[in-house]
């Protein structure tokens, strides 16, 4: 791959001074390629745990537990009410210094390490907002279609599962795609716990090379792609699921 | 069609190509009448490297880059505005106009020469080293294969994963980086010699050593934007970095900031020190 495209980036960097070095440089290309990679691996445990726990949440709050549904509340306030970037480095340095950790002689291999700790930070961070996304579908169900399915003999947990949960999914489904995007962008700030993503290793490239504006100009057009893809892929989802009359 | 595409793409890169050709060949000579007219410098310091500059109890900014930046505005007669920048943003900001002068621990290197314009002499040195625990690090090559951890926009993070193969755990400031060390979440820091040395003579780094040599010692220069390095604001902080080693400021400032006297300053000074004995005749 490299060897085909790095003579022209080559030239494009003695002729005009543009510096895209991760396409000509082995080393550079070697962590791009790994960035993006971390990166996208990243993003799909945020989003998987984040919508989990939007699940569960919702369940909880729906139940008749009174204390449960405090919990989720506590939980909702506390996560949706405090920054990501806070809530990363307070997992990190606060919680993971308490956290079990291998004896490797000088150094402690972690139980969870910095990628593990984002995903669960951040995945909190976004089930927060799901929860609440997820209670806006389910309140929209109409009570008479689950009165229907009660009349049917189906339990409470049973009505949940089949009948109110795949409806609220289809009615929550556009401000899910919302989180879901924005979820995919809050993932670059697990930089600043040094999880090699693609902000961290463009951010490595641009300090070693001094080409700031070619590596931004970079993880600009990363960050769109891959959002328009997931947006796409959404809408996609949307439409397989629409029901007719229902929601339209 | 075709033809109108092809003259608009030629004239743009006409543009460009003048552009860039003007940016590298005339010198421009904006920057000390700018800084004269507004009566303000504005200096690129660090924010969070002592004793080089950081924040003091009282919010103001102090150290030895800082003190640097007040004799250059003292010598124009302007007030020093410090601006806390960072290693992966600080050229940028000299490049963009939002600083006039960056003091800021910048190792002279040729890649960055071609980007900002580097003041010869430099007013100091260091090179990479590594702060570990006692007893766990004997050599460089123990690194090999570990985590190691660092500062984001250090150029020997490279080195310390090319060279000796390690992984490299980059945060964003000085005190991520090092808390990760303590927190035992890495082998060891690679930083300035010059920074552990202070860290570990400052006694909050009970049981942690320095147990490798330094690899090479870099200069650190103070940069003006490039065009003018040859300019009148070039030269004139040539003459700054020459006076700075001459009349023995930079041994005044390691006296004065607690830091190791460095044998590099030593000799500068005493090379460069002018013989004003002819003015009493």
């Amino acid at each position: 791959m490299l060897d085909l495209i790095a003579p022209f980036f080559e030239r494009l960097y003695e002729t005009t001074g543009l510096n895209f070095s991760p396409f000509y440089d082995q080393y550079d290309w070697n962590r791009f390629v790994e960035g993006m990679w971390i990166s996208l691996k990243l993003i799909a445990c945020i989003i998987a745990v984040s919508l989990v726990i939007g699940v569960l949440g919702a369940a909880a709050q729906s139940s008749k537990n009174r204390p449960l549904r405090w919990l989720v509340a506590i939980y909702i306030e506390s996560f949706r009410n405090t920054p990501p970037i806070v809530q990363l480095l307070f997992f990190y340095f606060a919680l993971g210094a308490i956290t079990p950790q291998v004896d490797m002689g000088g150094w402690y291999e972690p139980v969870i390490g910095s990628f593990g700790w984002s995903v669960i930070a951040l995945g909190i961070f976004g089930g927060s907002y799901n929860v609440e996304i997820f209670r806006s579908g389910i309140e929209a169900v109409p009570e008479t279609t689950v009165e229907a399915a009660e009349s049917l003999g189906f339990s409470g947990l049973k009505t949940f599962i089949y009948v109110t949960l795949p409806l609220a999914f289809r009615i929550c489904l556009p401000a899910l795609t919302n989180n879901i995007i924005s979820l995919a962008k809050t993932s670059s700030l697990a930089y600043v716990i040094a999880v090699p993503e693609i902000t961290y290793t463009l951010n490595g490239i641009w300090s070693d090379n001094v080409n700031v504006p070619e590596m931004m100009i970079l993880l600009f057009l990363y960050y769109i792609v891959l959002v328009a893809i997931i947006a796409r892929a959404m809408a996609m989802l949307e439409r397989r699921l629409a029901l007719p009359g229902y929601g339209q | 069609m075709t033809s109108l595409k092809t003259l608009a793409g030629s004239i743009a890169l006409a543009l460009i190509g003048s552009g860039t050709a003007m940016a590298q060949d005339a010198v421009q000579n904006d920057s000390f009448e700018a800084v004269l007219d507004r009566g303000v410098l504005r200096v690129g310091v660090q924010g969070a490297f002592r004793p080089w500059a950081f924040r003091a109890p009282d919010g103001s900014l102090q150290g030895i880059e800082v003190d640097l930046a007040q004799s250059v505005a003292d010598r124009m007669g302007v007030e020093l505005e410090p601006v806390v920048i960072t290693s992966s943003n600080r050229m940028e900001f000299l490049r963009q106009g939002r600083i006039d002068l960056l003091i800021g621990g910048m190792s002279d290197r040729p890649d960055r020469r071609e980007v900002v314009g580097i003041i010869e002499p430099a007013y100091w040195t260091s090179g990479p080293t590594l702060m570990a625990r006692e007893g766990v690090i004997s050599s460089w090559e123990d690194i090999e294969g570990k985590p190691v951890c660092g500062k984001q926009g250090v150029f020997y993070n490279r080195i310390a994963e090319e060279e000796f193969g390690a992984n490299v755990v980059a945060f964003g400031g000085n005190t991520e980086g090092k808390e990760a060390l303590r927190a035992g979440r890495c082998v060891a820091w690679v930083y300035d010699d010059t920074s552990i040395a202070a860290d570990i003579a400052s006694g909050d780094w009970e049981g942690f050593e320095m147990p490798v040599d330094t690899v090479f010692s870099n200069p650190w220069g103070v940069a003006v934007p490039l065009e003018e390095v040859d300019g009148i604001w070039g030269a004139f902080m040539t003459g700054m970095a020459y006076k700075w080693h001459a009349d023995g400021t930079l041994i005044e400032l390691e006296e004065k900031w607690g830091v190791k006297a460095s044998p590099w300053i030593a000799e500068m000074h005493e090379s460069l020190e002018y013989d004003d004995s002819y003015l009493s005749n």
